[in-house]
């Protein structure tokens, strides 16, 4: 009621012809919309609100940021008397050129987060890394939702036989070991993927992403599942089946809209897990080819540096630990504004 | 009851199986022959090369092989290892006792850790203390363990010299001092394990009190004039521990692969590190037998778990 009275009062403040129509028409100016709501309630999380711009600045600085940062770099390194050899080079040039004015240079004006033992900028590879870490977590996020909400959404609304073996299926990867599995596959796979795909870093990529992805989508088929058991008997979706739309119209244009909001939450916080795993595989020496330079092959390279040189390993470490809080209080965030029963 | 705990281990069973056949046909899928370095010697001629793979049963269709792997994996025979020459059991043996030493305390410390401040956190919802759990919580969750482990090696290791960098399995223990020692170089694994895993538990914890105390018994009990102390200790915990003890047994296969982390960070000679260690060497059998250990476990855990609960609440045996 009070929420009313304010929208009402914050309208007649700034115009005062619309609260006229409102007091005439009984409603609000504005209708409130479900988007609109949900916004409402994920602004007033004020952790979910860092997170979420945190996790939007990191991204800029990772893509409009690298622009910008180019251009930096290369003067500096021509001031300094180490220049760039080739004319506007991008990123991938600037992570394997080498300072050697500055070995295992501290945090400075020409390389803000310092160099490593070859004297490669480390900003700039961990503006590099951050590219494949957020799109590693992102497509391996898409490959687990896109599984666990077909696998959840047949399994609940067809029942019955389907929904018996989908789910124990599901309870099956649920008991497989995951992390050694993951080692195992990236392992046994790695060569033929690299040879299918051309480049080691795009067959790694492929690898990496498809086995993270299948061994993450059991949680999300089984909420999708309940939501489906739950909304298929809805009146909505018997009103449905009475004007004679067909059933994937049902499952995916009226049930799956309603249960979006688990998938949503679920979504947001595969992303920050996918992250820790790939890093997690590129820690071990699993991952990525040693020349690109992931988050979590450059907290490994400066694992060995860790007395002479902490930042090399601390500043990439950080960023995944930022990058991945983020996510979590997003989701936490998320939960709260999705929920359809803590609407106001 | 009996009959309920029979319905799940006959359940594990076929888990167990799959679980095995996954693994046997990931490596059997997987290009690339297991002779393949006898295949680069020229001294070796095609024809005795068969005759290896007949001995060894490679020609033979994969039922068979499976079949034949199975009952040697479950008489004890794990094969050779490529890089020791000696055979897996008896690795895993030399390994098993520092990874259960590290793991085992380290999982101990965090169930110490976590359940009072779940409960806590869940009498005093919204406090300060609860909102600091939550977000310790976070961080805990947010945290790659190998960030972790990094951090505390710099800060209580390198600066400080509180502690060892490197685990050392040599060492002398007998005495007070090897005891001591031994403590001492335990300290910084464990605590990467306990940061990891306290978080999760506090959360169940603090769930599952949460889901307890608004119920019709806790105030019958505190009507009955019961101190609150008494209502939380004695009733709403007892009840709150059945869905988290179960969590507690699903968790023991995380804290093994958390393991594998620390133990190549901290230079643990356990499993985690014959892991990795095994996989940069090209040492199928090892690799393979590793990951099958953890998987049982997982099967394993998850039963008990399956079991605990059985027990605990009367309820899940008769549904």
């Amino acid at each position: 009621m009070s929420e009313v009275d304010q929208t009402m009062n914050a309208a007649g403040a700034t115009d005062a012809s619309v609260t006229i129509r409102q007091l005439q028409l009984g409603v609000p100016a504005k209708p409130r919309t479900l988007l609109g709501d949900a916004w409402r309630r994920f602004r007033r999380h004020k952790l979910a609100m860092v997170g979420a711009s945190t996790l939007f600045l990191l991204i800029l600085a990772v893509t409009i940021g690298a622009l910008f940062y180019e251009r930096y770099l290369v003067d500096q390194l021509a001031q300094s008397g180490m220049p760039v050899p080739v004319e506007n080079p991008d990123i991938r040039v600037l992570i394997d050129h080498l300072d050697f004015l500055a070995l295992l240079s501290p945090p400075t004006s020409v390389h803000p987060f310092g160099t490593d033992d070859l004297g490669r900028d480390l900003l700039a590879r961990c503006i590099y890394g951050g590219r494949v870490s957020l799109s590693v977590g992102l497509v391996a996020m898409l490959i687990a939702i896109s599984l666990g909400t077909i696998i959840g959404a047949a399994a609940g609304f067809f029942g019955g036989v389907v929904d018996q073996a989908l789910m124990r299926l599901t309870d099956l990867f649920l008991s497989l070991p995951a992390v050694p599995l993951i080692l195992l596959t990236v392992y046994l796979f790695r060569d033929p993927v690299i040879q299918a795909m051309g480049s080691p870093e795009a067959g790694i990529f492929v690898i990496v992403v498809t086995v993270i992805g299948a061994l993450a989508w059991m949680q999300t088929a089984r909420v999708v599942r309940a939501t489906f058991l739950s909304l298929k008997e809805k009146e909505f979706v018997e009103a449905a089946r009475c004007l004679g739309i067909s059933r994937t119209a049902i499952m995916f244009r009226h049930i799956l809209p309603n249960a979006m909001s688990p998938i949503i939450v679920a979504a947001t916080l595969e992303i920050g897990s996918a992250i820790i795993a790939e890093s997690t595989l590129s820690f071990l020496g699993v991952g990525f080819p040693p020349d690109t330079p992931t988050w979590g092959r450059l907290v490994t390279d400066g694992s060995q540096y860790l007395q002479a040189a902490p930042w090399l390993a601390l500043i990439p470490g950080l960023l995944i630990f930022l990058t991945v809080l983020s996510i979590n209080f997003m989701g936490d965030g998320l939960r709260d504004a999705l929920d359809p029963r803590s609407r106001l | 009851m009996a009959q309920y705990f029979l319905r799940r281990v006959l359940i594990a069973i076929p888990t167990l199986l799959v679980i095995s056949f996954v693994i046997f046909a990931i490596l059997a899928l997987a290009p690339g022959d297991p002779l393949a370095q006898f295949a680069l010697n020229p001294a070796i001629p095609e024809s005795t090369r068969e005759l290896i793979r007949a001995q060894f049963g490679l020609d033979q269709p994969w039922y068979v092989r499976y079949v034949k792997w199975l009952g040697a994996l479950a008489s004890g025979d794990w094969g050779f290892s490529f890089a020791s020459r000696s055979p897996v059991i008896d690795l895993v043996w030399q390994r098993l006792p520092q990874t259960l030493q590290v793991v085992g305390a380290a999982y101990l410390i965090a169930v110490l850790i976590a359940i009072p401040i779940g409960v806590i956190s869940a009498v005093k919802q919204y406090s300060w203390f609860d909102q600091l759990a939550t977000f310790f919580a976070f961080i805990g969750f947010s945290v790659p363990s190998f960030f972790t482990g990094l951090t505390l090696m710099l800060v209580f290791a390198i600066n400080l010299k509180w502690f060892p960098i490197v685990y050392s399995s040599t060492l002398n223990l007998a005495g007070w001092d090897g005891f001591t020692e031994q403590l001492r170089q335990m300290v910084l694994p464990v605590t990467v394990l306990v940061v990891q895993q306290t978080a999760a538990l506090t959360r169940f914890m603090r769930s599952s009190m949460l889901d307890n105390l608004p119920l019709d018994y806790v105030r019958t009990a505190r009507a009955k004039g019961l101190a609150d102390a008494m209502v939380v200790v004695r009733h709403v915990l007892r009840n709150s521990m059945i869905p988290v003890v179960t969590l507690i047994a699903l968790g023991i296969p995380a804290i093994f692969a958390g393991a594998i982390i620390t133990e190549n960070l901290f230079r643990v000679n356990g499993l985690g590190q014959l892991l990795i260690t095994s996989i940069q060497n090209s040492d199928t059998p090892v690799v393979m037998a590793l990951t099958f250990i953890f998987a049982c476990l997982t099967v394993l855990f998850n039963l008990i778990a399956d079991l605990l609960y059985g027990v605990l609440d009367p309820r899940v045996r008769y549904s």
